[in-house]
């Protein structure tokens, strides 16, 4: 292992929970408005890890109101207070992608046993 | 001191207080060794040089030896000189870090940028390129015309073309040392930095 991830290691995030594409999460996320801070939470299908160490990030898609919404969290950043695991999806594929072009009944994903 | 020599170890990325992601290009910077103090009697000017990356005796030329010799430090591979600051006292072979730059601190960076070979005018110098479609052909990447015809019937000198690209010394002025590994003498450096990995990089004091 070279220098620069010795040293980027060190500022990485301990406490994140084990958690792959297919599983449904809620991420709470802090929020600046104005000087205000706030806890937003978001919930849906984690569809993507991609990077590695401390630039990490991952996917989130929920469909609101009928309208597909995607958010990209860094993995180790401070502003994630939580990421909690509420269910465990069973998939076959890293990327899921293909539940873009999926609504309604076909893009469910089946619970892991 | 007023810099210090490094070697770029790559880019990532770190969350400043606020939660900001803010990308950082990371150097080992030192340690560096001062090797010679110039003096106005002696070499006609004032300065002091530097060395940094330890390398082997084997590896050393004999004259070379008898410089690092004088100066009491281990064979360097890099020299540089740097200005000298009026107060403060300069020792041969002291042992120099990063702990002379502090967080927020403004640097200048110098590297030897990546070599790219002979380029076209669409990289080398960000020309548009010929158009596409309605029925172009090898206009694609082209610099389109290079001057008038029967005045001046020649092509001006300096005019932007193909040609060898990068592998020059760059500056970059102004970036931010946003975080300082000590133990490791290592300095996050706000944006990119010239060069490739492990090379050679200068960093001064704005």
């Amino acid at each position: 292992m070279g220098k620069l991830e010795v040293v980027s290691f060190q500022k990485l995030k301990k406490d994140i929970p084990e958690f792959k594409p297919g599983d449904t999460v809620e991420v709470h996320f802090k929020v600046v408005e104005g000087d205000k801070e706030r806890t937003q939470v978001f919930k849906g299908t984690v569809i993507r890890r991609r990077g590695s160490g401390i630039s990490e990030t991952f996917t989130v898609r929920k469909v609101s109101n009928g309208i597909g919404v995607e958010r990209i969290f860094p993995l180790h950043s401070p502003r994630i207070q939580l990421i909690k695991r509420t269910r465990e999806g069973r998939v076959r594929r890293a990327k899921l992608y293909y539940l873009r072009n999926l609504k309604g009944k076909a893009s469910r994903i089946k619970e892991k046993k | 001191m007023k810099g210090l020599l490094g070697k770029k170890l790559g880019m990532t990325n770190i969350f400043d207080r606020n939660g900001n992601c803010i990308p950082v290009t990371l150097v080992e910077a030192g340690p560096c060794y001062i090797t010679q103090i110039k003096s106005v009697e002696k070499d006609g000017y004032r300065a002091v040089q530097i060395g940094y990356c330890i390398k082997k005796e084997k590896h050393t030329t004999k004259p070379m030896l008898g410089h690092f010799k004088l100066a009491n430090t281990k064979p360097l591979r890099y020299l540089r000189e740097f200005p000298l600051e009026e107060n403060r006292k300069y020792k041969l072979g002291e042992e120099i870090g990063v702990n002379i730059f502090h967080q927020g601190e403004k640097v200048k960076v110098t590297g030897i940028s990546k070599g790219r070979g002979f380029a076209g005018v669409v990289k080398r110098y960000n020309f548009r390129g010929g158009p596409k479609s309605h029925g172009q052909s090898d206009r694609l990447r082209a610099p389109g015309s290079i001057g008038s015809s029967s005045f001046p019937s020649r092509v001006f000198k300096g005019l932007k073309m193909g040609g060898r690209m990068g592998g020059k010394r760059v500056t970059i002025k102004n970036l931010e040392v946003v975080d300082i590994d000590e133990k490791n003498n290592i300095l996050f450096l706000k944006g990119s930095v010239p060069g490739a990995r492990n090379s050679l990089i200068e960093i001064r004091k704005v």
